[in-house]
């Protein structure tokens, strides 16, 4: 990574005849500008993936003994670290945990986004232009200034230390996203359309359930899809407003139980990562596009 | 769009109430932003509004607070601890964003160009971004451990450094080593945006450039740059907010040590107000955050307006 800015710059400035589109680009120059770097970022990128996986399988002697076996690599593969995950920790709760907030979370939000993000941008009502600005900042406040006044009012609902409290707090940052990603895609919807249905004496909840709707599955795909990666990424509300070990999600629980005294049990660590992480890597690889489309979208609207 | 709903409105039987209300866009949206709306001012707005309370009061977990004017944050001005959380949260986040901004936008070049199985490298490029931080942060963890960190037992095998790196354990390291975490997450997202802000300049562009003679450094700083750019404040904006908050990398990796050499605004929030139990104080440096993030969203914003302008809209 470090040769190749200026093995890059040389190759620029040598060449003469590079003036051109890429297809104009001798394979030894394309190698050195664009597969080489690329090369170093897919390995940094992903190398720590890789070591995760890696030090999940190994076995005990092996994880530390770099004189004896290449740590790089694995000679008697082991399942013992995750046998001791699955049974022995309650991590099967978390993972259980982890589900129930997301889809709870994700589902609340995405009812209460499509309303929203409707009433804004078809019923144009009274100071909606406001209010979509409003929902624009409320997506930019972010939760570690919110965590301290929230826990105390999760307290005084009484629902600290259950999964209900998270349920309740990740949609302050999920509706503004999917509202803000969902208003996008209403808009990219034919205004005729509705018009239409309008004319038909179609009411408006049918508009929004017979017509809107089922264009807009992409944008209720992505807009859920992210939803779901943000609660499950989600930490800071987990830390603060979950005591009890049963109650734990994903991340907090790994963090917080996994790792007792001074000596770590890596293996389990990285085993609890890895299965932790899987569950999104899976659901994302079904839906890159979705994925990228809501990502980008929410940044260039 | 308002005849429409006048025309509907005179039927021929003088309208009922409720049938009166569904043709009111104001009622209308009003019911359906309620749901939304009830969330939000419940669970965003009223505790940012109690936050800010909190901030005045001395608060503890378990006592409500007196109102203690200033108090906090004249406790704070003199704090070493909280200026070196300021300190850091700033070059945490300005040496951050740029790293991620320069390799991040290398990276969406490199993957604008016709490569094969592109759609391939840029679904596993984003895999960084998609994972949660804290189990990616773990890993990390593992990584700069003093006693088996694979980078350093793989430079002393290639004889650059003779001794273990101590990564989390010494000030300068330890920042540098958080560093580089928060970048490696962050590259994915500045980069996979700014590639979809590239694939939407025209290749004419380029190739109308390239005829007049431009070399490609010519083509990139003035095609490519002016082009990106409305695309470019917004996505460092975002990368600028999620940076200076960030708190679950700091808290996996250092949880703020050696000597609070990594602190964070946000991790020194969480530490003083919910393990140290002063939610007032906590609640004070959580407010103090709030300047910086109004400044990158106004950044934002005329970022946002610039856009406008160069699209050569008035809307």
């Amino acid at each position: 990574m470090t040769s190749a800015p200026p093995a890059s710059a040389t190759a620029a400035t040598a060449s003469d005849d590079t003036v051109g589109m890429d297809y104009l680009d001798s394979l030894p120059r394309r190698i050195l500008v664009t597969y080489l770097p690329l090369a170093c970022f897919i390995f940094v990128l992903l190398f720590p993936f890789y070591w995760m996986a890696i030090t999940a399988v190994k076995p005990n002697d092996q994880l530390t003994d770099y004189e004896h076996y290449s740590p790089f690599w694995v000679v008697e593969p082991t399942l013992q670290h995750i046998k001791y995950l699955l049974f022995e920790t309650s991590y099967p709760g978390w993972l259980w945990n982890t589900v129930v907030v997301s889809v709870c979370a994700t589902a609340l939000a995405l009812v209460a986004s499509v309303f929203a993000a409707y009433a804004i941008e078809r019923l144009r009502f009274f100071g909606s232009r406001w209010v979509g600005l409003g929902i624009f900042l409320a997506y930019l406040v972010p939760p570690s200034i919110l965590f301290i006044p929230l826990a105390l009012l999760i307290f005084g609902l009484g629902i600290y230390d259950t999964k209900l409290a998270l349920i309740f707090t990740y949609p302050t940052f999920l509706i503004p996203f999917c509202t803000w990603l969902l208003m996008g895609y209403f808009r990219s919807i034919p205004y005729e359309l509705e018009e239409c249905a309008l004319i038909d004496g179609a009411s408006r909840w049918q508009i929004l359930t017979k017509v809107l709707l089922p264009l807009a599955v992409p944008g209720l795909i992505s807009a859920g899809i992210f939803a779901f990666t943000l609660s499950w990424n989600e930490f800071i509300y987990a830390l603060t407003f979950i005591q009890s070990s049963e109650n734990k999600t994903i991340p907090v629980g790994v963090l917080t139980e996994l790792v007792r005294g001074d000596v770590f049990e890596w293996g389990s660590l990285m085993a609890g990562a890895l299965f932790g992480s899987l569950p999104v890597v899976i659901l994302y690889s079904f839906f890159v596009d979705y994925y990228v489309a809501s990502m980008t979208g929410a940044v260039k609207e | 769009m308002t005849d429409h709903a006048g025309t509907a409105g005179r039927a021929p039987a003088p309208p009922s109430f409720l049938s009166r209300l569904g043709q009111s866009r104001n009622a209308l949206g009003l019911a359906f932003m309620l749901p939304a709306g009830v969330f939000l001012i419940c669970f965003l707005a009223y505790p940012l509004g109690l936050g800010v309370w909190l901030g005045f009061t001395d608060a503890r977990i378990g006592r409500t607070g007196q109102f203690i004017g200033l108090e906090n944050y004249q406790f704070l001005w003199i704090d070493a601890v909280f200026w070196l959380s300021v300190f850091n949260t700033l070059l945490y986040t300005i040496t951050a964003s740029i790293l991620k901004f320069g390799l991040g936008l290398w990276l969406a070049l490199i993957l604008n160009q016709h490569l094969p199985f592109k759609a391939f490298f840029r679904a596993i490029v984003l895999l960084p971004w998609v994972v949660p931080t804290v189990l990616s942060g773990i890993a990390f963890w593992w990584i700069y451990d003093s006693q088996f960190s694979i980078v350093s037992w793989s430079l002393i095998k290639l004889g650059v450094i003779d001794h273990y790196i101590n990564f989390l354990g010494e000030a300068n390291m330890a920042r540098a080593s958080v560093i580089a975490a928060n970048v490696w997450r962050g590259i994915p997202f500045v980069a996979i945006s700014l590639l979809a802000g590239l694939q939407t300049i025209s290749p004419s562009l380029h190739e109308a450039a390239t005829l007049d003679g431009a070399t490609p450094w010519q083509r990139f700083r003035y095609v490519t740059l002016p082009m990106l750019s409305p695309i470019i404040s917004v996505v460092m904006t975002f990368s600028v907010l999620f940076t200076f908050t960030d708190f679950q990398l700091i808290y996996v990796l250092t949880k703020g040590g050696p000597v609070n050499a990594t602190h964070l605004m946000a991790t020194l929030s969480f530490q003083r107000a919910i393990p140290g139990g002063q939610l007032g104080e906590g609640a004070a440096i959580a407010v103090a955050m709030i300047p910086f993030l109004l400044a990158a969203i106004l950044f934002s914003f005329f970022g946002l307006q610039r856009r406008k302008w160069q699209q050569g809209g008035s809307d």
